[in-house]
C-alpha cells in the first residue's frame, strides 16, 4: 500500500467512483481485453466511421458562420472575390463566401468537410464490398447488414442535402432536377413539389428546411445507426478471416485495450490527418466559380457529387419516348424508371441479398468464418455484376467529361452505355463466375500436388520429373478448410400415397434458385483424395524430409 | 562484296527498299525544292493584295475563289469582316486540315502580317466586325463581377463556369479557354466561329465584353484558387475520382500497413 | 477438438449453431495456431529502444505541427489578397493535418511495432438463448399477457390499435398541411409572359428590337418587367426564353404556328421539358439547342422537337411579334405549361388565361 504512486492512486480513485455508481468494474472486464481479429480489410467500416466523425466536428465548425437564408443580400463592393463584390445572392450563398474568405480556416473546414463526405460515401461502399464479398452478411449479421445498407442511404441524403446548401448554380440547378424528379410522380407529384419547396420553385423555404434536415434529422438517424452498428459487432464478435488456429467457434486476435486502442484510435488520426491535408490543399467545391442561384444559368459539366452520378447517369442513359398521356394524365415512365425504377432494383437487391441467399442455402447456422470469395463463385459473380451496373451508370453520368478528355461523342457514349448497362453485368457476372472457379480449380492442385519448386530429377530409369514441395499442414488449411455448399435437394412432387405435396411448387423454385448459386462448384479436396492422389505413383512427390534435405544439398553443391 | 550485292539484286524485298529510296529522295527533293510560303515586306506592301493572294492559295479551295462560300464545303466569308479572320487564322483553326464542324485549335499557319493581310482582304469584301484595339480588350478597364453575370447567362453552359470547357453534341466540343488571348474571346463572341452563336455588340455591349474578359483572366491569377490545386476545375467528377485515388488509395494504404505483421 | 460443454446452447433437436461441418469425418483437421514469430524489439532491449525513439519522434513531429497550426492561425490574418486566404489555409491545414497525422502513425507503429502481439484467443458463443432461458421467457411474456386481461378481449384491442394509429395524425397533418404553401398548383401553368409583354435581355434587362436580333445569334430572354418583381426567381424560373434567328428559309414552321416566329427569328422556353434545368448550348451550325444536364437535344429550326435524349416534348414555343415602337413582344403566355411534365399537365392546357389567374 506504501508503494502506490499519485497517479495510480488517483487512478483507483477514479475507478471506485465509477464502479460504485454505475458498476463500471463489470464492464471493464468484459470489454477491456476483449479479442479483435486483425486484417487491414476491417479497418474499411472505421474510414467511414472516421470520416463521419470528422464531418461532425468541421460540419459544427460551418454551422457557427453559415446562414441558412434565402433573404437576397447584395455582397460588399470590397470584399473577395472579386467577380461576386456587389452582386445579388441569398444569404445562404453570402454567409458561404463570408467563412471563405473573411474566417481564418473557415475554407480549410469547408474543404475538409467535402472531402469527408466523398470520403465517407467512398469508404461505406469499399466496406460494403468487402463485406459482400466475404460474406460477413451470414446468419447472425443479416441484420447489420440492414443497418449498414440505411446508413448508406442515409449518407446519400446527407451528402445532397449538404451541398445544396450553399444554393450555388450546380447544386441549385441539383435541386431543379430533383422538383422535376418530384413532379413526375403520378396524382401527387405536384403536391410533393409545393411540400418540399414551400410553393413553386426556388421558393424561399428549401435551403433552411434543407439544413434542419442536414445537421439535426439525418445526422441523429445516422448517429443512432452507427450505434446499432457498432453494438451488434460487440454481441456478435467480429468475424475472422480462415487460417490455422480459427474456426467458427472462436475469435482468434489481439485484445482490445492496448492493441486496438492504438491501432483504431491511432487509424482516426490517421484519417483525419489525410482529410486536413487534402482539404488544405486540395480545392473542392469554389462555389464562388459557380455563382449563387438563379434559374437561368447552368455550367457545363453540371453533375452531383460522385456517389450520386449513378442517378444522374440513370437519368441521362433513358431514352426519352416511354412518356404517356392517358386519359388526359401524363405517365412520364422517362423520368420514373431512371430515377425511382433503376436505382430502387439496384438498391432492393442489395438490402434483400442475404435473405435470398440465405433462402438458397436452407443454412440455419451460424457464420463467423469468413470467406474466401472464389470459394463462392455466384455470390462473387452477382457482386461484381451489381459493381458493374453502378460503374457504369456512374460512368455514364460524367459522359460529358468523357467525351471532352477523349475526344468521343456525346451521344456515342450514351449509345454504348445504353447498351453496356445491360450486357456490362451479364458479361461480368460470367467472367468473374468463371475465374473464381478456375481459382478454386488451382488451389486443388496446389493441395494435390504441392509447390512447383522448379526443380527437375531425372531417376535412373530415365524418367524426368518435376519435384513439387508438399503444403505444410498449415498453408493447406486456408485451401481446404471451407465448407462445401450443395444445392437444396427436393424430395418427391407426392407423397407416399400419390397425393400432391402443397409445397412443392415452392420447393422447386427454391432449389432452381439454389442450383443457381451451388451447382457449378469445386469442392476442396478431402484426405481421402490428397491419399489417392498420393497413390498415383511414389515419385510424384517426394514426401520424406530427409530426401528434401538430400535434393536442397545436391542442388546446392552442384551450384 | 560485288556478289553479295548481286545476290541481293534478286532478293525478293529489293523492290521494297528501292520504293524506300525513291520515297525518301521525292521527299528530300521537296523539302529542299518547295515554294516557301511568301514572306511579306510590311512596309510597302498592299495588305489587301496580298491577302488576296494568300486567300486564293490557301483558302479558295474550300471557301470559293471570290470568298463566296461553297455548298456543304465551307461558308461565303463576305461580310465577316477582319475579326473573324483573325480570330480562325491566328489560332491556327484554319486552314482546316478536315472539313468537319469542329475546327479545333491547331499549329497556327500563318505569321502575324499574312494573318493581318488574310484579314483586310476580307474585310475588303464587305463591311463586317473588326479586330478590336488594345483599349477594348484591356482587362484592367473592365468589371469582373459584372462580367461574371454576363459570362455565366451566355458562355458557361458550354464552356463551363471558369472556361475549362465543355462537350457539345456529336463530338463537337466547346474548348477551354484558359489559353485565349483577349483579343481570342472578344472576337469569338464577335463572330460566332463555328458552332458558337454569335453575340454581336447589341447584346453583348463590347464594354460587357470587356468584362467577361476581365473575368476569365481574373480566374487565371496565380493564386486564383485559394482553396488549393483546381483538379482541372471541371467540377464534381474530378473531385469524386481524385477522392477515390487519393483518399481512399491512401487510407487503404494505411490499412494495410497496420494490419501488416511488424518485422 | 475442445470440449465445448461450457459455450454449447442446449438445443432440444441437438442442433449446434455454431457447428460447421465439424461431423463431416473426411475433412482435414484444423492445425492450430502457428508459431508466434518474434520482431526486433521482442528479441532485445536495443530493439525495443530503437522503437520508442521512433515512436518518440513522432509524437514530437506531430507537436511541432499542431504549435504550427496555431501559429499559423495567428500569423496570416485574412487581407484583400487571394494569397492571404491561401497561406492561412495552408498553414493551419497542413498543421492539424500533420498534427493529427503524426499522432496516428506513432501510435499505429506502437502497436504493430512495441505492443505485445501474441495472439489471444476467445470464445464464442451462440446467439440463440438456451431452450431454459426460452421457455423462461416465454412465461415471463404469457405471465405479462396473462395480468394485462387482453385476452379474449378484440374490442379492447380494436380499440388500443385505433387510437393509436390515428392520434400521430393530429401532428402530422399540420406539419405536411404547412409545408406546402397555399397548394396552388395550377401556378405552375402560368408564366409572366403575356400579351404585349416585351421581351427584355438576362440578366440587366435591356429591351430587344428585332434588328438587334443577327442571324446566328443567340439571346436569353426574360419578361420585361420580371426584375424586381415580387416572387422573382419563381417566375424566373418558368419565364426564361431563349431566342435565336436563323434564315427563314432553315426554318420549318407547323401551318399554325406561322406566325409565332418574326422573320426567323424564334423563341422558345428555356426549361427543359426533361426534369428542368436551362437548356441553353445553341449549337449555331446545326440548330440543335442541348441541355447539359441530360443530354436532351432540341433541333429549333422545327418546332424545338427532341432529337436525341430522355426528354419527350418538344420546348413550348413563345408567340412573338413586334410591337408599335418596334419592340419584340409576346403575342400571349405560353400554349401549353413549361417544364417538366406534371401528371395532371395536359388538363392546363386548356385552361384561359386570363389576368385574375394570373395574379397571386
Amino acid at each position: 500500500m506504501s508503494t502506490t504512486t499519485p497517479l495510480a492512486k488517483a487512478a483507483g480513485g477514479t475507478a471506485d467512483f465509477f464502479d460504485t455508481r454505475v458498476g463500471a468494474g463489470k464492464m471493464v472486464k468484459e470489454f477491456a481485453r476483449k479479442v479483435f481479429p486483425d486484417h487491414w480489410s476491417f479497418l474499411l467500416g472505421e474510414i467511414a466511421l472516421y470520416s463521419f466523425v470528422v464531418l461532425l466536428l468541421t460540419g459544427t465548425f460551418l454551422t457557427m458562420f453559415f446562414v441558412p437564408s434565402m433573404t437576397e443580400v447584395h455582397y460588399p463592393e470590397d470584399a473577395l472575390p472579386v467577380a461576386m463584390r456587389g452582386v445579388e445572392m441569398s444569404e445562404a450563398f453570402a454567409s458561404t463566401l463570408n467563412m471563405s474568405f473573411h474566417v481564418r480556416g473557415g475554407l480549410l473546414m469547408r474543404q475538409i468537410h467535402h472531402w469527408a463526405a466523398l470520403l465517407f460515401m467512398a469508404s461505406i461502399v469499399t466496406h460494403m464490398m468487402r463485406v459482400f464479398f466475404t460474406g460477413a452478411f451470414r446468419k447472425p449479421r443479416e441484420l447489420n447488414w440492414v443497418v449498414g445498407f440505411t446508413i448508406l442511404i442515409l449518407g446519400l441524403a446527407a451528402g445532397f442535402t449538404g451541398y445544396s446548401l450553399p444554393d450555388d448554380v450546380l447544386s441549385g440547378n441539383g435541386l431543379r432536377i430533383t422538383d422535376g424528379v418530384v413532379k413526375s410522380i403520378p396524382v401527387i407529384g405536384s403536391y410533393m413539389s409545393f411540400m418540399i419547396f414551400g410553393g413553386e420553385f426556388p421558393g424561399t423555404e428549401i435551403i433552411p428546411r434543407l439544413f434542419t434536415a442536414h445537421i439535426l434529422l439525418v445526422p441523429a438517424l445516422i448517429l443512432a445507426l452507427i450505434a446499432v452498428h457498432l453494438v451488434l459487432i460487440v454481441v456478435h464478435k467480429h468475424t475472422q478471416y480462415p487460417g490455422p488456429g480459427r474456426s467458427n467457434r472462436n475469435v482468434v486476435g489481439y485484445p482490445l485495450f492496448p492493441v486496438y486502442v492504438a491501432k483504431a484510435g491511432g487509424f482516426f488520426f490517421v484519417v483525419f490527418g489525410v482529410l486536413a491535408i487534402m482539404g488544405a490543399t486540395l480545392a473542392i467545391n469554389s462555389v464562388w466559380a459557380y455563382g449563387p442561384y438563379d434559374p437561368s444559368p447552368v455550367g457545363a459539366g453540371a453533375q452531383p457529387d460522385w456517389y450520386m452520378l449513378f442517378l444522374e447517369g440513370s437519368l441521362r442513359l433513358m431514352p426519352g419516348a416511354p412518356e404517356f398521356v392517358i386519359a388526359g394524365y401524363t405517365l412520364s415512365l422517362n423520368v420514373l424508371i431512371p430515377a425511382v425504377v433503376v436505382p430502387g432494383v439496384l438498391f432492393t437487391a442489395l438490402a434483400v441479398y442475404p435473405f435470398l441467399e440465405a433462402w438458397a442455402t436452407g443454412d440455419k447456422r451460424e457464420h463467423h468464418v469468413l470467406d474466401r470469395p472464389r470459394n463462392v463463385p455466384t455470390r462473387t459473380g452477382v457482386g461484381v455484376a451489381i459493381l458493374t451496373a453502378f460503374i457504369i451508370l456512374v460512368l455514364a453520368g460524367s459522359n460529358d467529361i468523357l467525351a471532352t478528355h477523349f475526344n468521343l461523342s456525346i451521344n456515342s457514349i450514351t449509345w454504348v452505355f445504353r447498351f453496356l448497362f445491360f450486357a456490362g453485368p451479364v458479361i461480368a457476372f460470367i467472367v468473374t463466375k468463371r475465374l473464381c472457379l478456375a481459382l478454386q480449380r488451382r488451389d486443388r492442385e496446389l493441395v494435390l500436388h504441392g509447390h512447383e519448386t522448379g526443380r527437375v530429377v531425372r531417376f535412373a530409369s530415365g524418367e524426368y520429373i518435376e519435384v513439387h514441395q508438399p503444403l505444410t499442414d498449415h498453408e493447406r488449411w486456408l485451401l481446404v478448410g471451407h465448407e462445401p455448399v450443395r444445392p437444396l435437394e427436393i424430395g418427391p412432387g407426392e407423397n407416399e400415397r400419390g397425393v400432391a405435396r402443397p409445397a412443392y411448387k415452392k420447393a422447386v423454385r427454391r432449389s432452381k434458385v439454389s442450383n443457381f448459386f451451388f451447382a457449378d462448384r469445386v469442392e476442396p479436396v478431402t484426405p481421402s483424395e490428397l491419399a489417392a492422389s498420393h497413390g498415383h505413383g511414389e515419385h510424384d512427390e517426394i514426401e520424406s524430409a530427409e530426401s528434401n534435405e538430400g535434393l536442397l544439398t545436391n542442388a546446392s553443391t552442384r551450384g | 562484296m560485288v556478289k553479295a550485292l548481286a545476290s541481293a539484286r534478286r532478293h525478293r524485298f529489293a523492290p521494297v527498299v528501292l520504293m524506300l529510296f525513291a520515297l525518301l529522295a521525292v521527299g528530300g527533293i521537296y523539302a529542299v525544292a518547295a515554294p516557301q510560303a511568301a514572306v511579306a515586306d510590311s512596309a510597302s506592301q498592299d495588305d489587301v493584295t496580298e491577302g488576296e493572294k494568300l486567300f486564293q492559295a490557301n483558302c479558295a479551295s474550300c471557301h470559293g475563289p471570290s470568298a463566296e462560300g461553297r455548298t456543304d464545303v465551307a461558308p461565303s466569308l463576305i461580310g465577316v469582316g477582319a475579326a473573324s479572320v483573325h480570330f480562325q487564322v491566328s489560332t491556327g483553326r484554319m486552314p482546316m486540315a478536315a472539313n468537319a464542324p469542329q475546327a479545333p485549335e491547331k499549329g497556327v499557319q500563318f505569321s502575324t502580317e499574312q494573318t493581318a493581310q488574310l484579314a483586310a482582304y476580307v474585310a475588303s469584301l464587305a463591311p463586317g466586325p473588326a479586330i478590336p484595339d488594345a483599349e477594348q480588350v484591356d482587362p484592367a478597364l473592365g468589371d469582373a463581377a459584372n462580367g461574371m453575370l454576363v459570362f455565366r447567362t451566355n458562355c458557361a453552359m458550354c464552356h463551363n463556369a471558369v472556361g475549362a470547357g465543355g462537350a457539345l453534341s456529336e463530338g463537337k466540343y466547346a474548348p477551354s479557354l484558359f489559353n485565349s488571348t483577349p483579343t481570342e474571346i472578344y472576337e469569338a463572341m464577335l463572330t460566332g466561329p463555328q458552332s458558337m452563336p454569335v453575340f454581336n455588340d447589341e447584346n453583348i455591349t463590347p464594354e460587357a465584353k470587356r468584362d467577361v474578359i476581365a473575368y476569365l483572366m481574373e480566374q487565371r491569377a496565380d493564386d486564383s484558387s485559394p482553396g488549393g490545386a483546381n483538379l482541372g476545375a471541371i467540377g464534381p467528377v474530378s473531385e469524386g475520382m481524385w477522392v477515390w485515388i487519393i483518399g481512399m488509395g491512401a487510407l487503404i494504404g494505411a490499412s494495410v500497413w497496420i494490419g501488416a505483421k511488424s518485422s | 477438438m475442445s470440449d465445448h460443454s461450457k459455450t454449447d446452447v442446449v438445443v432440444h433437436d441437438g442442433s449446434d449453431p455454431l457447428s460447421v461441418g465439424e461431423k463431416d469425418l473426411d475433412r482435414f483437421p484444423n492445425p492450430g495456431l502457428p508459431e508466434h514469430k518474434h520482431r526486433l524489439s521482442d528479441e532485445s532491449e536495443a530493439g525495443a529502444k530503437r522503437v520508442e525513439r521512433q515512436i518518440v519522434i513522432l509524437f514530437v513531429l506531430s507537436l511541432l505541427a499542431s504549435i504550427g497550426g496555431v501559429v499559423g492561425y495567428f500569423v496570416f490574418p485574412l487581407d484583400a489578397t487571394l494569397g492571404s486566404v491561401r497561406a492561412s489555409t495552408l498553414s493551419i491545414g497542413l498543421g492539424l493535418g500533420v498534427g493529427m497525422l503524426g499522432i496516428g502513425v506513432a501510435a499505429v507503429h506502437w502497436a504493430k511495432a512495441l505492443m505485445s502481439d501474441v495472439e489471444q484467443v476467445d470464445e464464442r458463443h451462440a446467439q440463440r438463448s438456451d431452450d431454459a432461458t426460452r421457455a423462461d421467457a416465454i412465461q415471463a411474456l404469457k405471465d405479462g399477457a396473462d395480468d394485462s386481461r387482453i385476452a379474449r378481449r378484440p374490442v379492447l384491442k380494436g380499440a388500443l390499435v385505433s387510437a393509436v394509429a390515428v392520434a400521430p395524425l393530429a401532428f402530422v397533418v399540420p406539419l405536411v398541411g404547412n409545408l406546402g404553401g397555399d397548394w396552388n398548383v395550377r401556378k405552375f401553368r402560368y408564366t409572366m409572359w403575356g400579351p404585349g409583354v416585351r421581351l427584355a435581355r438576362d440578366p440587366d434587362g435591356g429591351l430587344i428590337r428585332p434588328e438587334q436580333v443577327t442571324i446566328g445569334s443567340v439571346w436569353h430572354v426574360i419578361p420585361d418587367g420580371l426584375l424586381g418583381s415580387e416572387h422573382m426567381l419563381e417566375e424566373k424560373a418558368k419565364a426564361v426564353v431563349l431566342m435565336v434567328r436563323m434564315n427563314p428559309s432553315e426554318l420549318t414552321e407547323a401551318p399554325e404556328r406561322a406566325d409565332w416566329s418574326w422573320d426567323g427569328i424564334v423563341a422558345y422556353s428555356k426549361v427543359c421539358t426533361h426534369v428542368g434545368c436551362p437548356v441553353a448550348l445553341y449549337e449555331q451550325q446545326t440548330h440543335h439547342l442541348l441541355c447539359p444536364c441530360h443530354q436532351s437535344t432540341f433541333d429549333v429550326s422545327d418546332g424545338a422537337k427532341v432529337v436525341f435524349g430522355p426528354a419527350k416534348r418538344a420546348l413550348p414555343q413563345l408567340p412573338i411579334t413586334v410591337d408599335d415602337e418596334g419592340y419584340l413582344v409576346a403575342q400571349s403566355d405560353f400554349h401549353e405549361m413549361v417544364g417538366p411534365s406534371t401528371w395532371e399537365r395536359e388538363r392546363y392546357s386548356d385552361l384561359p388565361v386570363s389576368d385574375e389567374e394570373k395574379a397571386h
